[in-house]
C-alpha cells in the first residue's frame, strides 16, 4: 500500500464516478478527511498478508441456490404497481420518465 | 392507565394477564408519553396513532410479546409507512412491504409504535449525522444517545418504548445501548434476515434488540431469528430457546480478556467500571483468562475500507429517478443524478462514498479493498483460535461515555474511534451483548460491558449479561 496525499484532480473524478456533485469548499474538506482517514487505514502495511486467502463473508454459505419456480410471494396488481412506480418522482401512466441522454 | 413504572415485556405481559391494562390502553399509554416527551429528547422520526387491532387475533395464545408496544429504526421497512433511514433523499419514502423482522414480530403480536431516528443510512455513532437533527441523550441532554441506533436507544432508556429494534453494522445497536445504560444485542451475521433493512454495508449489517433487560433481548431475539428465503446470508441453524437456561450458573465459564481492548484510548473511568465487571464474573466463578487478538488493533482501519466500498455499491440505487428526492432542474440524465445525490446526501454520506469507490477503484482495488479482506482473515482466526480456548471474551463496548452533542463531529477519525471495540466482532460475524456495569465517575454517565460469544452461541452471553445484570441490580 502505498502513501496517499489526493490531489484536487482525483477527487473531482471520484466525486463524477461516485455520481455525487461537489462544490469547492466540499472538494477541499473531502480532500483533507480521505487524506487523514487514508493515512490511518495505511497502518494496515504493517500486517504481513503474503498467504492469507481474503476473508469476504463469514457464514461460509456458498451458492444458496432454490428451486426456479415463483414463490407467489409478490402478486403484481395495480395496488402493489402503484406502491412501487407510484413513488418515481417523474413518471407518466405506469412508465417511469427520465431525461434524454443524447443531444438534439 | 395510571402505572408509570418503565415498562418491560415481562411486566406488560403480567398486566394485561391481570387485566391490569388492555392491549389498546398500553398502547395509548405510550402513545401519550411519546407526545409530551418526545420533543426534547427527537428520539422518534414518525409515530403510528393506531393501534394494530389485528393484535387482538393473538391475545389467547400464550406468546410473551402481545401487546408490547415497540419502536423501530428507521431504515426497517413496514408496509405502506414512510422510511426515511434519516436521510433527505428518502424523507417521502413509503415502503412497499414488510421487513422480515416486522412480519416476526407482528406474527407475535407486537404493537408498532412509530420510527426512531438515525444517523444517515446508519452511518455514525452519535445520531447527529441524521437530517432530521440530532437525538438527545435522555440521561443528559447535552449528549449524544450514541449511534447510529441512537433514537431506538434513546426510545428504550426513556421509557418512550418497551423495547426496540436496532441494526449493527460496526457497533450500531451496542454503543449507543452502552451510552444510554440500557442492553444492546448484536446477534451472529446470518441469524436474523435483514430483508427489508436498508442495506448500508451488507456483509456487515444484523438487525438486533435494545431492551430494558437482558430477558427481554433473549424473548426479542427468539421472536426475529430464523432462517428467510428472502435473505440468502440467513444460516439454516436450528433458533434455540434463548431463555430457557438463562439463569443456569455460570460457574467454570472460561471468559477471554484481550489485552487489545484495554490499551491506549481507553478511557479512565471506563477501565475502572469493567475491571469491576470482571471481578464480578470472577466473584460468580468464572475463570478469567488474560489473552490475545494480536489482529484487533487493525479492526477499524479494515473496517473503513470494507464498509464504505460496500455503501458506494449499496447507495448507487438513489438515483432520483425509481423513488426518493430528485432534483428539480436537472438539464439531462446525468445532471439528475449528480443533482440529486448532492442535495440528497449528507457530508458523512458522501465522504463514504466517494471514499468506497476510491479504495475499490482500478489500481487500488489489490492495494486497498483486497489487503483489507486478507486482515479480516487474520481477525477472525484471532477469535478462533481464542474461541478454543474461552467461552466468551469480554471488555468495554467503547473507548467513552456519551460524548457532549458537536464534540465529534468535526473530525470523522475521532468519530470512527468510538467503535473500536465493537467493529471487529462485526468483522468477524460473531454475536454481542451490551450490558450496563454503573456509571463512569467523571461524567456519571453508563459504561457498557461487552460480551463477545461463539457463532450462533448467543445462549452463553445472555447468560452471562443476564447473571452480571442481576448482580448490578440486587
Amino acid at each position: 500500500m502505498l502513501y496517499k496525499m489526493i490531489t484536487d484532480k482525483e477527487i473531482s473524478h471520484l466525486a463524477e464516478l461516485s455520481r455525487i456533485k461537489i462544490t469547492e469548499k466540499e472538494k477541499g474538506n473531502l480532500k483533507k478527511d480521505l487524506s487523514s482517514i487514508l493515512d490511518y487505514i495505511n497502518q494496515l502495511n504493517e500486517v504481513g498478508t503474503n498467504d492469507v486467502e481474503p476473508l469476504y463473508q463469514t457464514t461460509s454459505l456458498v451458492n444458496v441456490a432454490r428451486e426456479d419456480a415463483d414463490r407467489g410471494e409478490f402478486k403484481m396488481n395495480e395496488q402493489l404497481n402503484e406502491k412501487l412506480i407510484g413513488q418515481a418522482p417523474h413518471k407518466e401512466n405506469r412508465f417511469l420518465k427520465v431525461k434524454s441522454i443524447l443531444q438534439k | 392507565m395510571t402505572d408509570t413504572a418503565k415498562k418491560t415485556v415481562k411486566t406488560v405481559a403480567e398486566g394485561l394477564k391481570k387485566g391490569e391494562f388492555s392491549t389498546e390502553e398500553v398502547f395509548t399509554h405510550y402513545q401519550n408519553k411519546i407526545k409530551k416527551e418526545n420533543k426534547a429528547l427527537n428520539a422518534y422520526l414518525s409515530v403510528f396513532d393506531q393501534h394494530d387491532a389485528n393484535i387482538r387475533m393473538y391475545t389467547n395464545d400464550t406468546n410473551k410479546l402481545i401487546g408490547v408496544p415497540v419502536a423501530i429504526k428507521d431504515n426497517l421497512l413496514i408496509d405502506g409507512t414512510i422510511a426515511t433511514a434519516g436521510s433527505k433523499i428518502l424523507k417521502n419514502y413509503v415502503s412497499s412491504y414488510d421487513a422480515t423482522v416486522i412480519k416476526k414480530l407482528r406474527s407475535v403480536g407486537v404493537n408498532f409504535l412509530g420510527k426512531t431516528n438515525l444517523d444517515e443510512f446508519a452511518m455514525g455513532s452519535s445520531t447527529e449525522n441524521s437530517a432530521f437533527g440530532p437525538t438527545k441523550n435522555p440521561l443528559d441532554l447535552s449528549r449524544v444517545p450514541g449511534g447510529s441506533s441512537g433514537g431506538s436507544a434513546a426510545a428504550v432508556a426513556a421509557d418512550l418504548a418497551v423495547f426496540a429494534l436496532g441494526s449493527d453494522t460496526g457497533g450500531s445497536i451496542r454503543q449507543p445501548a452502552s451510552f444510554c445504560g440500557i442492553i444492546g444485542l448484536k446477534p451472529t451475521y446470518g441469524r436474523v434476515s435483514r430483508h427489508g433493512l436498508i442495506a448500508m454495508a451488507s456483509s456487515l449489517d444484523q438487525i438486533g434488540p435494545l431492551t430494558k433487560n437482558v430477558y427481554d433481548a433473549a424473548l426479542v431475539l427468539q421472536a426475529i431469528a430464523g432462517s428467510d428465503i428472502f435473505d440468502s446470508t440467513t444460516v439454516p441453524a436450528e433458533v434455540p430457546d434463548f431463555t430457557q437456561n438463562i439463569d443456569k450458573e455460570i460457574k467454570n465459564l472460561k471468559i477471554g480478556v484481550p489485552k487489545e481492548f484495554f490499551g491506549k484510548g481507553l478511557n479512565n473511568e471506563v477501565r475502572e467500571k469493567v475491571e469491576d465487571a470482571i471481578k464480578k464474573l470472577e466473584g460468580l466463578g468464572c475463570k478469567i483468562e488474560e489473552m490475545s487478538l494480536p489482529h484487533a488493533e487493525y479492526a477499524l482501519a479494515v473496517y473503513y475500507i470494507i464498509m464504505p466500498c460496500e455503501v458506494s455499491s449499496n447507495l448507487a440505487r438513489l438515483d432520483g429517478i425509481r423513488y426518493g428526492y430528485s432534483a428539480k432542474d436537472a438539464k439531462n440524465l446525468l445532471d439528475t443524478y449528480l443533482e440529486s445525490r448532492a442535495e440528497g446526501f449528507g457530508a458523512e454520506t458522501k465522504r463514504r462514498i466517494i471514499l468506497g469507490t476510491f479504495t475499490l477503484s482500478a489500481g487500488y482495488y489489490d492495494a486497498y479493498y483486497l489487503k483489507a479482506q486478507k486482515v479480516r482473515a487474520l481477525i477472525k482466526k484471532d477469535f478462533d483460535n481464542a474461541f478454543e480456548k474461552v467461552d466468551a471474551i469480554v471488555g468495554p463496548t467503547s473507548p467513552t461515555t456519551a460524548f457532549k452533542i458537536g464534540e465529534r463531529s468535526s473530525d470523522p477519525l475521532s468519530m470512527y474511534l468510538s467503535d473500536i471495540y465493537t467493529v471487529p466482532v462485526n468483522l468477524a460475524g460473531l454475536p454481542a451483548i451490551s450490558v450496563p456495569c454503573g456509571n463512569g465517575n467523571k461524567t456519571n454517565m453508563p459504561v457498557g460491558f461487552q460480551i463477545i460469544g461463539r457463532p450462533f452461541d448467543e445462549a452463553t452471553i445472555l447468560r452471562l449479561a443476564y447473571h452480571l445484570e442481576k448482580n448490578y441490580t440486587e
